[in-house]
C-alpha cells in the first residue's frame, strides 16, 4: 500500500468531471423552466471533451491511499467511455429537439455523473472504489431509464432495472465482504499477496470470487444474467439505450479485467471455466433469441448480449494477448454500435418515434445515404472484412486460439453465422422490401454522428496500428 | 483494536449474515405481490453484506470494513430513495404496484 504520496493530481479528470457535473445542474435550476436543455447538454459535450484532453494528460501512478490507479489501461478505458457518453449526449440533443416534450435538462447531467463513475470503476484499486464506482455509475442509470416520466415502457423499463440491478449490486458487494473476509485486504495489489501466500484458497474466497463475477455479468448483460436486457432496452428512452449500451458495458468490461486478470490473476485456471460457459452462452442465446424480434431495439439487446459473449473471450483466454483482443473488440463494438443508435435515433415519421425493423422497408430508395450506412454498420456487425467488427471478432479469436479453447473460437464461428441471418434480414428489408410510408429527414447531428460513425467503421484498418499497440501498452499495464 | 466478538467467534456472524442474503433474495424471487416488499428486500441484502463486513473487519483488528460499511449506508439510502422515486412514477403511469402487473414488455 503506498501511503507515502497522496498523489491526487491522478484523478484530476474525474474531480473536473464531478465539478462540471454540478455546475451544469445550478445552471440548468436557474434557468426557465423547460429551456435548460440546450445549454446544459451543450456544457455536458464540452466538459466530456475536456475530460479526455485531461485523461490524456494525467499523470499515471497509483494514489490517495492506495484505492485509485492510474495506468495505461485506466486511459484507454476512459476514453472509450468518455466516446461512448459523448456520442449519447449527442443522440439525445438530436431525440428531444424534435419532440420538445421528453426529456427534462437532468438527462445529459445524469449521463455525466453515470460517466464519472464508470471512470472510477476503470481506475479502482481497491474493492471500495470499484463498489462506489459502479453503484454511482448504476444510480444514475436507473434515473435515466424512468426518466420519460408520461412513458408507462419507460417506467416500467427503470423499475425492472432497478430491481434486478440493486439484486445484482447487493450479490456483488457480498461477494467483496467474503473476499475481503477471507484475504483480509480489499486492495488488489493486498489480494495478489494473500492468494499468493495461501496454497489452497480458502472455499470463502472462492465463493466471493463467484459472487463478484455474478455481479459483473449482470452489469455486462451476459447470459445467464441477461433477463432484465431486452425489456431495459426495449422501454428507456433511444438515447438513454444507446448510452446503456455503452459506457456502462465498458466500465463493466474494465472492472472485470481488473480483477480477473490483475488480483485473481495467478488463480485464472480456477475461474477459466466460468467465463468460458459465460462466453459460450451468450454468444449462442444472443444469436438465436434476436432472430424472431420485430422491434429494433430489441434487436439490439440481443446484439449487445452476443457481443459481450465474444469480448468475453479474450477475457477468458486468460493471456496478455486476449486482454489486447478484448480492448480492439471493444473499441470495434464502441463505433458501430453508436453509428446504429444514430441511426435508430433517426427513425421518426411524422414526428413520431418508430422502432419496428418493417418500418425501415424501402429506405433504400427513400433515403439511399442512411441505408448505406446502416448496412455498412449490419456488415461490420456480421464480422464482414475488412469493417471494424471484423478486426474485433478475428483478434479474439486468435487469441482464445493460442490458449487452447478450441471449442470456443467454433461455438462462436457458428453463432456468428446465426447472427448473419439476423443483421443482413436488416439489410434485406431496407433494400428489397415494398416501400412502407418515408421516414422524417435526420437531425443534421445524427447525420454527423452516423457519417462519422461509418467512416471510423469502414476505414478502422487504417487505424489499427496505433490502436493495437496502444492496446497493447494497456494490456501490459494491466499485467505489470 | 479489542475484538468485541471474541468470546462468540465469526461463525454465528458469519451465519446470520448468511440467512439474511437468503431472506433477501428470496424475497426478491418468490414475492408476487407488493413492489415495495421488494425495495424491502434489497436492504436486507444490503445489510447482510454489511454484517459480515463489520464481523471480519472486527475479526481481522482492520478498519478497512467498517470506514465500507459508511459507504454501503449512504449508497443504500440513495438507492433505497431512488427506488421509491421509480416506484411513485411507474404508479402514476399505471395505476397499480403489483409485481404481476409489471409485464408491459415480453418476449
Amino acid at each position: 500500500m503506498s501511503m507515502t504520496s497522496f498523489n491526487w493530481t491522478i484523478a484530476v479528470p474525474e474531480i473536473v468531471l464531478a465539478l462540471s457535473g454540478i455546475v451544469i445542474l445550478v445552471a440548468g435550476v436557474l434557468q426557465r423552466k423547460g429551456e435548460g436543455f440546450f445549454s446544459s447538454a451543450m456544457l455536458s459535450i464540452a466538459a466530456f471533451a475536456v475530460c479526455g484532453f485531461l485523461v490524456l494528460l494525467s499523470p499515471t501512478g497509483e494514489g490517495y491511499a492506495g484505492t485509485f490507479v492510474n495506468d495505461g489501461f485506466a486511459r484507454f478505458m476512459k476514453m472509450l467511455i468518455l466516446a461512448g457518453a459523448l456520442v449519447a449526449v449527442v443522440l439525445t440533443f438530436s431525440y428531444r429537439t424534435r419532440d420538445k416534450t421528453t426529456l427534462p435538462f437532468e438527462t445529459p447531467v445524469l449521463m455525466l455523473f453515470s460517466t464519472l463513475g464508470a471512470m472510477i470503476m476503470a481506475s479502482s484499486a481497491n474493492l471500495m472504489t470499484l463498489f462506489v464506482g459502479l453503484e454511482l455509475s448504476s444510480l444514475s442509470i436507473y434515473i435515466l431509464c424512468a426518466m420519460e416520466r408520461d412513458s408507462v415502457l419507460s417506467s416500467e423499463a427503470g423499475l425492472k432495472y432497478f430491481v434486478l440491478g440493486s439484486l445484482a449490486s447487493g450479490l456483488l458487494l457480498y461477494g467483496i465482504s467474503l473476499v475481503y473476509g477471507y484475504a483480509g485486504t480489499m486492495e488488489y495489489t493486498g489480494l495478489v499477496a494473500a492468494i499468493q501466500a495461501s496454497g489452497a484458497l480458502p472455499m470463502g474466497l472462492i465463493v466471493g470470487i463467484v459472487f463478484i463475477v455474478t455481479g459483473l455479468c449482470f452489469k455486462l448483460s451476459a447470459v445467464p444474467f441477461h433477463m432484465w436486457t431486452p425489456d431495459v432496452y426495449q422501454g428507456a428512452p433511444t438515447p438513454v439505450t444507446a448510452y446503456m449500451a455503452g459506457a456502462p458495458k465498458f466500465a463493466a468490461f474494465a472492472l472485470f479485467l481488473r480483477v480477473m486478470a490483475g488480483p485473481f490473476g495467478t488463480v485464472a485456471p480456477r475461474w477459466q471455466i466460468l467465463i468460458e460457459t459465460v462466453s459460450v452462452l451468450s454468444m449462442v442465446y444472443g444469436a438465436f433469441a434476436a432472430i424472431p424480434q420485430s422491434n429494433i431495439k430489441r434487436l439490439m439487446a440481443y446484439s449487445s448480449i452476443g457481443h459481450m459473449g465474444y469480448a468475453m473471450m479474450g477475457l477468458a483466454a486468460a493471456s496478455l494477448a486476449g486482454v489486447q483482443a478484448t480492448l480492439i473488440y471493444l473499441a470495434a463494438y464502441f463505433v458501430m454500435n453508436a453509428g446504429v443508435f444514430a441511426c435508430i435515433t433517426a427513425m421518426r415519421r411524422k414526428g413520431r418515434e418508430v422502432v419496428g425493423i418493417s418500418d425501415l422497408a424501402g429506405l433504400g430508395r427513400t433515403d439511399p445515404a442512411m441505408a448505406a450506412v446502416l448496412a455498412l454498420f449490419m456488415f461490420s456487425m456480421v464480422g464482414a472484412p475488412p469493417l471494424a467488427g471484423f478486426f474485433g471478432k478475428f483478434l479474439v479469436f486468435a487469441a482464445a486460439w493460442q490458449s487452447g479453447l478450441y471449442v470456443l473460437v467454433v461455438i462462436g464461428a457458428l453463432s456468428s453465422i446465426v447472427g448473419a441471418y439476423y443483421y443482413l434480414r436488416i439489410v434485406k428489408v431496407m433494400y428489397f422490401d415494398t416501400l412502407a410510408e418515408v421516414l422524417d429527414r435526420p437531425a443534421p447531428s445524427l447525420l454527423f454522428v452516423s457519417g462519422s460513425m461509418g467512416l471510423a467503421t469502414a476505414l478502422f484498418v487504417a487505424g489499427m496500428g496505433p490502436l493495437m499497440v496502444w492496446a497493447h501498452q494497456a494490456a501490459l499495464a494491466l499485467g505489470g | 483494536m479489542t475484538s468485541a466478538i471474541a468470546p462468540i467467534g465469526i461463525g454465528p456472524y458469519l451465519f446470520v449474515s448468511a440467512a439474511l442474503l437468503v431472506l433477501g433474495v428470496f424475497g426478491i424471487f418468490l414475492n408476487r405481490k407488493n413492489v415495495i416488499i421488494l425495495l424491502m428486500s434489497m436492504e436486507l441484502i444490503l445489510l447482510s453484506a454489511n454484517l459480515n463486513l463489520v464481523a471480519f473487519s472486527s475479526a481481522h483488528g482492520d478498519l478497512s470494513g467498517q470506514v465500507m460499511v459508511l459507504f454501503v449506508l449512504t449508497i443504500a439510502a440513495a438507492e433505497a430513495a431512488i427506488g421509491l422515486a421509480i416506484v411513485t412514477v411507474y404508479f402514476r403511469n399505471r395505476g397499480s404496484i403489483q409485481v404481476e402487473d409489471v409485464t408491459m414488455m415480453k418476449g
